[in-house]
């Protein structure tokens, strides 16, 4: 997708302007609340029109203010899932899902709502009336009917916010099963952190009304280290484990790891707290944790009295905290030979 | 000597006759009012709400001679329509138009509120799906206001069942071809002996407007529930 952005919009005492040019498939907006990303969504999708500046859309102008272009919202074919769903609550889960598809051009439906269906669950559901679906359910079929419209790019406004997390967690393999599957671009906004490293490749910082900084989520996020009281999680994408005793083994590039929950499909997310990562100087002889891992300090950061470490273990990456002391100790310096130790059951399954 | 006079028989198939056909012809119209008023920014809404209401605070009478001046022969519209050999006074034509008027501005009313209570986000869910702003009207915005348009039409149609004051005056009191159910118990209390007539009628209206109320309240139970 390729997204060019030039707008203006004054609402009330609030100015927005937003300015970006952008590559990608899986982009996130991000920022706190009240700071225009939904407003930016609106334009987007339509709904609200711009006091000035164009948006074009793969080379297609869906704004322009001097050639007096505003392409009305079904004309865009911009989908939008909305925080709190909107499922109409006169129509049944499958007039729900169809309303969209029947307004769409027959050459453009390239997605089967059978296929949509299949990948998100809802076979049970259809003749359902919306008011009977819990909110994960509801979300779900929010983002099928969406989906079913072959948006040129999908909007998600906060669609896991308000679930609880686990649910959160339940929903989130569906999203990347339906973005992977179709192949549609994404907009996807959020103010949580760990949400957007799951979902994008990229991320626009929105802040009081202006579209701050464009970089890469991981940038993100470990920028965000550097804030007070902010930690770093590291995200692991593991594959299917073997059985090791009454542990699991899983591949993670070329390491294995050892943990003591199973996952069951083919990719799976673990998330692995930066604090809970031992540094020893050589390999220790017995331990009670079960990884041990020879890896090369790559960079290090001091803030106040927490240092951020990087290490490259094989192929892969890890940031792992600890404090000043402790690395005035084991003498780390950049390019130094180390061993992480991390325990079994210090890897938390997210997906 | 029966309940029911042949009479009365006839009052109240014509009471019914003008009801209906007054709501069914009103209700198109009072949702594009209701449409015009929520949904649109044309200017002078103020004004065209004022003068839709007007008839809810007037005197019937007074909607009744007003519209004897607009409808009778020397009338603005009553000349129209007379080179069409259009007749609208002290006719069934009358005695609907009167009652539509008077009842419109409850209908409006509630339909209206109807659609204000639907949150616009369902409106805007249906435009990022590829509806256009009639598709969306018609499809999300009106059948979600269906119980509003239901109560408004139960309300005016229950009004028209006692509309007098409008109709008496541009319909007239025509036994057989206007006197409606409380035309009729106005001529029996205003002539001799029709006390007992007029009790019964009266009976009679008690227990339409009652079955009214019942399948109003029966009909939106069941809309609830889908």
């Amino acid at each position: 997708m390729q997204l060019d952005v030039a707008v203006e919009k004054k609402q009330g005492s609030f100015q927005f302007a937003a300015q970006c040019n952008l590559t990608g498939q899986r982009i996130g907006l991000f920022g706190p609340s009240g700071s225009g990303k939904s407003t930016l969504m609106h334009l987007l999708a339509g709904l609200l029109k711009p006091d000035s500046g164009h948006i074009h859309l793969d080379g297609l102008v869906l704004f322009d203010s001097r050639a007096g272009i505003n392409l009305p919202p079904e004309k865009r074919r911009v989908g939008v899932v909305f925080q709190h769903a909107h499922l109409f609550p006169h129509m049944n889960v499958r007039r729900n899902l169809l309303y969209g598809w029947q307004r769409t051009p027959a050459e453009e439906r390239h997605i089967r709502p059978e296929a949509i269906i299949e990948v998100l669950h809802l076979q049970h559901l259809l003749d359902r009336g919306v008011n009977l679906l819990s909110g994960g359910e509801r979300q779900r079929v929010a983002l099928a009917r969406t989906v079913l419209t072959c948006p040129r790019l999908l909007l998600m406004d906060e669609p896991l916010t308000g679930l609880d997390e686990e649910l959160k967690y339940q929903i989130m393999p569906y999203l990347t099963a339906v973005f992977s599957k179709f192949a549609i671009p994404l907009l996807f906004i959020s103010h949580s952190l760990l949400e957007m490293r799951l979902m994008t490749e990229q991320v626009l910082v929105v802040e009081q009304g202006e579209i701050k900084r464009q970089m890469a989520t991981e940038e993100l996020a470990q920028s965000a280290w550097a804030a007070p009281r902010q930690g770093y999680v590291n995200l692991l994408r593991l594959g299917r484990p073997q059985p090791q005793g009454d542990l699991w083994q899983y591949q993670w590039g070329d390491v294995r790891l050892v943990l003591t929950e199973r996952a069951e499909s083919e990719e799976n997310i673990f998330e692995l707290d930066a604090r809970e990562i031992l540094l020893f100087k050589r390999h220790p002889e017995a331990t009670s944790a079960r990884n041990l891992l020879p890896c090369t300090v790559r960079r290090l950061f001091t803030v106040g009295n927490r240092v951020r470490v990087e290490v490259q273990c094989g192929s892969q990456q890890l940031i792992v905290q600890i404090v000043p002391e402790s690395m005035r100790e084991l003498e780390l310096a950049e390019g130094k030979e180390v061993v992480a130790v991390i325990k079994a059951s210090a890897f938390r399954r997210l997906l | 000597m029966s309940f029911l006079q042949p009479s009365d028989l006839e009052a109240i198939f014509l009471s019914f006759q003008v009801a209906c056909t007054a709501t069914l012809l009103s209700t198109p119209l009072g949702i594009g009012v209701a449409y015009l008023l929520v949904h649109t920014r044309i200017p002078g809404k103020s004004i065209i709400e004022g003068i839709v209401n007007l008839p809810l605070v007037l005197p019937p009478v007074v909607v009744g001679y007003l519209l004897l001046v607009l409808f009778g022969r020397r009338g603005w519209i009553g000349a129209w329509l007379l080179q069409y050999d259009i007749q609208v006074i002290f006719t069934l034509t009358g005695a609907i138009i009167a009652s539509a008027v008077v009842g419109f501005p409850l209908l409006v009313r509630s339909i209206r509120l109807g659609m204000e209570s639907v949150d616009p986000a369902y409106r805007r869910a249906a435009r990022t799906l590829g509806a256009s702003g009639w598709d969306a009207f018609f499809t999300v915005t009106l059948p979600l206001s269906g119980r509003a348009v239901f109560a408004g039409m139960t309300l005016m149609f229950a009004r028209s069942l006692g509309e007098f004051g409008a109709t008496i005056i541009l319909a007239g009191n025509i036994p057989g071809v206007t006197q409606t159910i409380p035309l009729a118990i106005y001529e029996y209390t205003s002539s001799p002996g029709g006390d007992r007539k007029a009790l019964s009628l009266c009976l009679v209206s008690i227990l339409l407007s009652f079955v009214v109320l019942l399948a109003s309240g029966a009909a939106s139970k069941t809309l609830d529930r889908k």
